[in-house]
């Protein structure tokens, strides 16, 4: 078997793996080894080809593709060594990587520290035990968003969108454009689940019903879908007897969520956020096994990319300095989800160094201020689950710090008086 | 006198601005339920003349894929974009391209040239 010495090994080319990368060999790692499945870097931001990535980092309105041609521009200018169409088969507990390819058959990569990359993938029609056939035409909104953006194949004509997240409303798009018919997307919370952004330009743009407190309760047709049933849900999200709406369509397209995947981590024995669903990590983004780092996806799920990239310099850094020097401060404090908050990353950080800490909340809401373990306090004129909140923690206000656990929460507003 | 709503997207929170419309003349005559001026530019803007950035995909020869990403340099005017992705459609284009090359110059003269997103 071909053995390969690695200082750091990045696993997977999309924008967490790319970022790590360059954030390693920027931080002195002599040796940056990426390993990619795809037949090309830049993971999922290859499809995405709609425009709204890097408004935060670059102050401009870039499409996916672009967003991650500035990144593999600067791998490939870079002496980190790429191996594409390459599978990890395993991470073992002291970091050596199993992998294969096409034309180095298996590899033992052997690193000093490891990047996890991974993202996530699609729920599933599985997840959610729809009644009905199994036919043709019912498929995850990225799948589709692949066959029709990289493949160039239009997987119907008449769809029906279930969930409102951002894929799935950016798919409505795409459909409607390249001339099929999206007849309405369905959401069963009573808000969309994607930015308001792209309900206004993806949906009301060409008249898309959205319908709101809704599901598809019954798939229709043998070989090839012929149409679902839609309901209205109550408070317990059950089907409404009575609301039933028959809606033909020969494409069934789900954003209903994305899990991060994690059994190269499970594998490598790092502990698991229930919430999450991604590793438990420190301040350095370093997971509970010893010099291996997440970022990205599969740490948790993202909203925009721009903060996977910054995500991803943490720990790519970070990892780079832990095998200089293994001495790097530990962390001392954990933190947590109160009330109002959904979860908190990363869930421990050291109090003597500073600290940015990444949250989203359970509902929409708005005038509320977030509660930093009554260090300080942070106004908010509206937050929203699908929008995840930045917090900056200084040395200062974390020297002020005389517990060693942290209690994020969100409460109401107290308005002055006179 | 006519109403029209626009949903706000400059900021996450969403006014729905409410302009009322003197119907023959299509002048506005009141803006209101926006909670700062970017609203009630944006639903002017949105009322009188909406664009869009336009991203679609264009065939080409040689390349990793049968398709490369391309996107309007500006925004284009809204009721183009389906004239526009007719366009598109009949764009073949040949390998090397590099991110920034135009595709289609000044494409149905809105002054907005369509270029490629990545290079392939």
């Amino acid at each position: 078997m071909k053995t390969i010495k690695t200082d750091i090994a990045v696993i997977g080319g999309g924008p967490a793996g790319l970022a790590a990368a360059l954030a390693a060999k920027e931080q002195g790692a002599a040796l940056v080894t990426i390993l990619e499945r795809n037949e090309e870097l830049g993971g999922i931001l290859q499809q995405c080809i709609h425009h709204g990535f890097g408004l935060h980092r670059y102050s401009q309105e870039l499409t996916g593709p672009e967003y991650a041609q500035r990144f593999i521009d600067e791998v490939e200018t870079s002496d980190i060594d790429v191996h594409l169409e390459t599978m990890v088969l395993e991470i073992t507990q002291d970091r050596v990587v199993y992998a294969m390819n096409a034309k180095d058959g298996m590899m033992r990569i052997e690193a000093g520290a490891v990047v996890l990359g991974m993202g996530c993938r699609e729920r599933t029609r599985g997840a959610l035990r729809i009644p009905g056939h199994r036919p043709a035409g019912v498929l995850t909104a990225g799948a589709a968003q692949r066959f029709v953006n990289i493949d160039g194949y239009i997987p119907g004509k008449e769809a029906v969108i279930l969930g409102s997240g951002d894929i799935g409303l950016i798919m409505a798009r795409r459909f409607t454009l390249e001339g099929a018919q999206v007849n309405a997307v369905v959401e069963i919370m009573p808000y969309a689940a994607g930015l308001t952004r792209n309900v206004v330009q993806c949906l009301d743009d060409f008249g898309i019903p959205l319908k709101l407190r809704s599901t598809v309760v019954h798939i229709h047709g043998q070989e090839r879908l012929e149409g679902v049933t839609i309901a209205e849900v109550d408070d317990s999200w059950n089907p409404v007897a009575g609301t039933e709406q028959y809606v033909p369509c020969d494409t069934l397209l789900l954003s209903v969520g994305l899990i991060p995947e994690n059994e190269l981590s499970l594998q490598a024995g790092v502990e698991m956020d229930a919430v999450t669903g991604g590793p438990l990590v420190d301040h350095r983004m370093m997971t509970t096994v010893a010099g291996v780092f997440a970022c990205g996806n599969v740490l948790h799920v993202h909203d925009v990319v721009d903060y996977v990239s910054e995500e991803a310099e943490v720990a790519g850094s970070a990892a780079s300095a832990w095998l200089q020097s293994e001495k790097t401060q530990v962390p001392d404090v954990t933190v947590k989800a109160g009330e109002g908050v959904r979860y908190v990353l990363p869930q421990s950080i050291d109090s003597r160094g500073e600290a940015k800490l990444f949250l989203r909340v359970t509902q929409p809401q708005e005038n509320v201020v977030l509660d930093i373990g009554g260090l300080f306090q942070l106004k908010q004129r509206v937050v929203r689950p699908s929008e995840m909140i930045q917090v900056k923690l200084s040395r200062k206000i974390l020297e002020k710090l005389d517990s060693n656990a942290i209690t994020i929460s969100v409460a109401q507003e107290v308005k002055a008086v006179g | 006198m006519d109403k029209a709503f626009y949903v706000c997207t400059i900021c996450p929170l969403s006014c729905e601005v409410q302009l009322e419309i003197e119907p023959d003349t299509k002048e506005i005559r009141k803006i209101s339920h926006n909670r700062c001026p970017k609203g009630k530019d944006y639903a002017i803007k949105e009322f009188t003349s909406p664009e869009r950035t336009l991203t679609t995909t264009v065939a080409i020869e040689g390349g990793i894929h049968p398709l490369i990403p391309v996107r309007t340099d500006r925004p284009i005017p809204k009721p183009l974009m389906h004239d526009i992705m007719r366009v598109s459609a009949q764009v073949r284009v040949k390998s090397p391209i590099k991110m920034g090359d135009i595709v289609v110059e000044n494409v149905l003269d809105t002054g907005a040239n369509i270029i490629a997103s990545r290079n392939m």
